[in-house]
């Protein structure tokens, strides 16, 4: 094994690592969402790419680089779409939220067209 | 040395699995469980690799493929049940 194999494994296995302790950790779903996400992808693609190094055979990296190609295309989709479905569920959001500018714009457009309503014949 | 190395990495993710499938359990609600199973899919795919790679098996790499595209199909199922209480 090489040392560059070892250092990519490492590097890889702590963001792996990284993101399970932050799903574990964070507050409330859409924090969950974000850690496993970016941290996750992260780590597989260095221990991808750190097997690469370790086998350099073409079947081997051809279906290591389709292996990457595709959780690098579909994380962000799903991520995406369970979050959508989260908050259209109304999961509650942590208390030391800041901002939810969704819900503010959805409470503002409820008063308008409130005010709009007609009044009288 | 990089015996050492090997073992770390094994114990790293699967220790990450682990922590994984404890959010699995606690839940509170249905998303984060699904964002668990989403995780623990890319934790074994990573783990698969690495094993793999570490005993010349290319055979388990197809293995790691079915897992990634099956997880993946599996979140949007899920994100659509919890969506409309339907699939």
């Amino acid at each position: 094994m090489d040392a560059i194999t070892a250092v990519l494994w490492l590097a890889g296995a702590s963001f792996s690592l990284l993101a399970a302790l932050g799903v574990l950790r964070m507050p409330d779903v859409f924090m969950r969402i974000q850690t496993s996400t970016k941290a996750s992808t992260l780590g597989l693609g260095c221990l991808l790419l750190g097997a690469a190094f370790q086998v350099a055979d073409v079947a081997w990296v051809v279906r290591l680089a389709a292996i990457g190609a595709f959780v690098f295309l579909t994380t962000p989709v799903s991520a995406h779409v369970i979050a959508r479905a989260a908050y259209l569920t109304d999961v509650p959001l942590w208390a030391g939220t800041v901002l939810d500018e969704r819900r503010e714009d959805a409470g503002r457009i409820a008063a308008a067209a409130s005010e709009q309503q007609p009044t009288g014949p | 040395m990089l015996d050492t190395v090997e073992q770390i990495v094994l114990v790293m993710l699967a220790g990450g699995l682990l922590v994984t499938f404890a959010r699995l359990a606690l839940g509170p609600t249905l998303p984060d469980r699904v964002v668990a199973m989403d995780l623990i899919g890319v934790l074994a795919v990573g783990l698969i690799v690495v094993s793999a790679a570490l005993t010349a098996q290319q055979a388990l790499l197809d293995a790691a493929i079915v897992i990634a595209l099956i997880g993946f199909v599996a979140t949007i199922a899920y994100a659509r049940y919890v969506e409309r209480g339907h699939l």
